[in-house]
């Protein structure tokens, strides 16, 4: 767990001097990033600031130019099939539209990587995915569901259980409120924030939310310049780098703020 | 009183004694498989009150908390007691979390069937659907054909003659190498057979006759409308699918666009202009792979071949050929037009409908020629 008061903290993804671009255009530039155990890090940035590409770069879905990048003390991006497993099997990923496989319904969608990375029988297999549908607030009879059946927001109940389903230590959210309405936005905050507690779970969150922002992170991140800035909430408001003061003070950050209090 | 020792792989065991069910080490998913096996099968001995000790373990996950979850209401359901389920502090939050989500008892029962209900059951279903599809097809038919109709009456209104023309070049031009090569080939292969056969009579001057009238009034068309459909009726499929799923039809649909004017008949029409012109160039081929080969095997030369043809084929044998073309080109689109209307909004639908909507439209070119057969034999053409 991570604590405040300056002790040793584990650094479970270490970002150092990374580059990234697409052909002549450079989206991030000699970067660097922490983040601790136990912690929820949201990512904000402007639109096209790079923080989808800064997330699948971290997975490995995007090769860096420079730099490097160290998830559980090993280097992704350059890391090779089996050793990239390893690491796969210890985070789980929740896709912006939830990434269900289409044609499997959610239960199979949910033992995808149990049937892959495991032994288990299929009864209990069955009951795990059970489990998760329940951990993630879907009714019991979404199990036999296709994704086509299912609306948005349930698309990505069921993707953060496909996520959970190798019971990660890390867990990354590609806008995981995004296009949900503002009860159910609200919900899904709440439900990873007690799952982040009770599984004890490390969350890197790419949002544009407010509201979730102030609800659930730890310490957010913003991309700003192609480079990155952290902070608690209260650091960033005095931040006086313009997009970030434009963010934090402009009027919705005043009003998500203001729930806060 | 027995004591049963668990061995449950190397870092996670459990064991009942005296009533106590005592678990430890490393519960995690690593380990779930086995105690999982080892679990189903526990026999918790005669105790009718039980209480569970898994203090001692070290980690523990939302699937080890599982396995204790379910051992707990295993032994309940047998008429047990369970007074207590001890974790350690750091992982009471977990437990209590699961244990208010997941009720078993809310879980659905799926309804299973015998497997001979089950066969009449997909039996039943896939002749139902296929009445269905036939029906929806027809009706299909009918929107078109009306559709037609109006646009015949009012071109300028309605006909997309960027479009039309695009589709020509889209399923006519670029298909020229293909059903060049092809054509050229199956010349060359019907003339090395007719000319293998008839030698046997000495009647190997016949193969020019064979290959004309097979060339002209069934290979050239079949094979043209076969690698057409592999081509261009798939692409109709996949094309209007994927737009279904990007929902650009619905967009089209709120605009008013009517989808049969802007997507369909181009698409109709292009084909039909396309596969007569197709067919011819692919006779031509098929006798040029034909002259090739009779030069080579029987040493005739090619104007020779020229006159031989001339004799043996009338024009009647080329209009024969010809003037199913655009049957086959309209069945085609038709067919590669609708399925891709019948797509549903996943990836999977995409590549189920091109498979089907080739294997159909294949079929119904083939039904099509042989009735085309049974109807020229009738009439004596």
């Amino acid at each position: 767990m991570a604590d405040n008061n300056g002790n040793k903290k584990d650094v479970i993804i270490k970002i150092r001097g990374l580059v990234t671009g697409f052909g002549p255009k450079i989206v991030h530039d000699h970067l660097d990033l922490d983040v601790y155990r136990g912690e929820v890090l949201g990512l904000v940035g402007g639109s096209g600031s790079g923080k989808s590409v800064l997330l699948r770069t971290i997975i490995g879905l995007n090769k860096p130019r420079e730099g490097s990048i160290e998830v559980f003390g090993a280097r992704t991006g350059y890391a090779e099939g089996s050793r990239m497993r390893a690491l796969e099997v210890r985070w789980g990923i929740l896709f912006q539209e939830g990434a269900l496989f289409s044609s499997q319904t959610v239960a199979e969608n949910i033992q995808v990587p149990l049937r892959e990375y495991t032994t288990m029988s299929q009864e209990l297999m069955d009951e795990i995915a059970a489990m998760k549908i329940a951990l993630v607030g879907l009714p019991p009879d979404t199990a036999g569901k296709m994704p086509s059946e299912l609306s948005g927001g349930m698309k990505k109940r069921a993707g953060l259980a496909r996520a959970l389903a190798l019971d990660p230590e890390l867990l990354f959210l590609d806008e995981p409120t995004s296009g949900l309405d503002p009860i159910s936005a609200n919900q899904f905050d709440e439900l990873i924030a007690e799952l982040q507690q009770s599984l004890g779970l490390t969350v890197f969150m790419v949002t544009h939310d407010l509201d979730s922002l102030s609800a659930v992170t730890d310490r957010i991140a913003v991309l700003v310049d192609k480079k990155i800035k952290t902070g608690t909430i209260a650091e960033l408001r005095k931040d006086q780098t313009p997009w970030i003061h434009e963010y934090f003070s402009g009027p919705r950050g005043h009003a998500a703020l203001a729930n806060r209090n | 009183m027995t004591s049963i020792e668990n061995a449950v792989g190397p870092s996670a065991w459990f064991k009942v004694e005296r009533g106590v069910f005592k678990a430890g080490g490393r519960w995690t998913i690593a380990e779930s498989a086995g105690l999982d096996r080892d679990l189903r099968a526990l026999d918790p001995g005669p105790a009718k009150a039980i209480t569970m000790d898994a203090s001692g373990i070290e980690r523990l996950d939302s699937t080890g908390a599982w396995l204790l979850l379910r051992t707990r209401r295993a032994m309940e359901a047998t008429g047990r007691t369970v007074e207590a389920l001890k974790v350690p502090e750091r992982y009471a939050a977990l437990l209590k979390n699961l244990e208010q989500d997941d009720k078993p008892e809310d879980r659905p029962r799926l309804p299973r069937m015998s497997p001979w209900r089950y066969r009449l059951y997909r039996i039943g279903k896939a002749t139902v659907s296929a009445g269905q599809q036939g029906w929806r097809m027809l009706g299909y038919l009918g929107r078109v054909t009306v559709e037609t109709g109006e646009m015949i009456m009012a071109p300028r209104k309605n006909l997309r003659f960027a479009a039309m023309v695009n589709q020509v070049e889209e399923t006519g031009i670029s298909a020229l190498p293909i059903v060049g090569l092809l054509s050229f080939l199956i010349g060359v292969v019907i003339a090395y057979q007719g000319i293998t056969q008839l030698q046997k009579f000495g009647a190997q001057m016949l193969t020019m006759d064979g290959l004309g009238i097979i060339t002209l009034r069934e290979m050239g068309v079949l094979m043209t409308s076969i690698i057409i459909a592999g081509r261009s009726g798939s692409a109709f499929t996949a094309h209007i699918g994927t737009m279904r799923v990007n929902q650009e039809i619905d967009a089209m649909q709120t605009m008013g666009l009517n989808t049969v004017d802007t997507l369909i008949l181009p698409r109709i029409i292009g084909l039909v202009i396309a596969l007569p012109l197709l067919t011819l160039y692919a006779d031509i081929m098929g006798l040029i792979g034909g002259a090739v080969m009779c030069y080579f095997d029987l040493g005739i030369s090619i104007p020779a071949f020229m006159r031989e043809l001339q004799q043996a084929l009338s024009v009647k044998a080329l209009m024969v050929g010809l003037v199913k073309a655009p049957v086959f080109a309209f069945v085609i689109a038709l067919v590669g037009c609708y399925e891709g209307f019948q797509v549903e909004r996943n990836a999977a639908s995409v590549g189920l409908l091109t498979t089907r909507s080739v294997v159909e439209s294949v079929f119904l070119v083939i039904v099509l020629d042989a009735a085309f057969s049974v109807m020229f034999s009738v009439l004596g053409v």
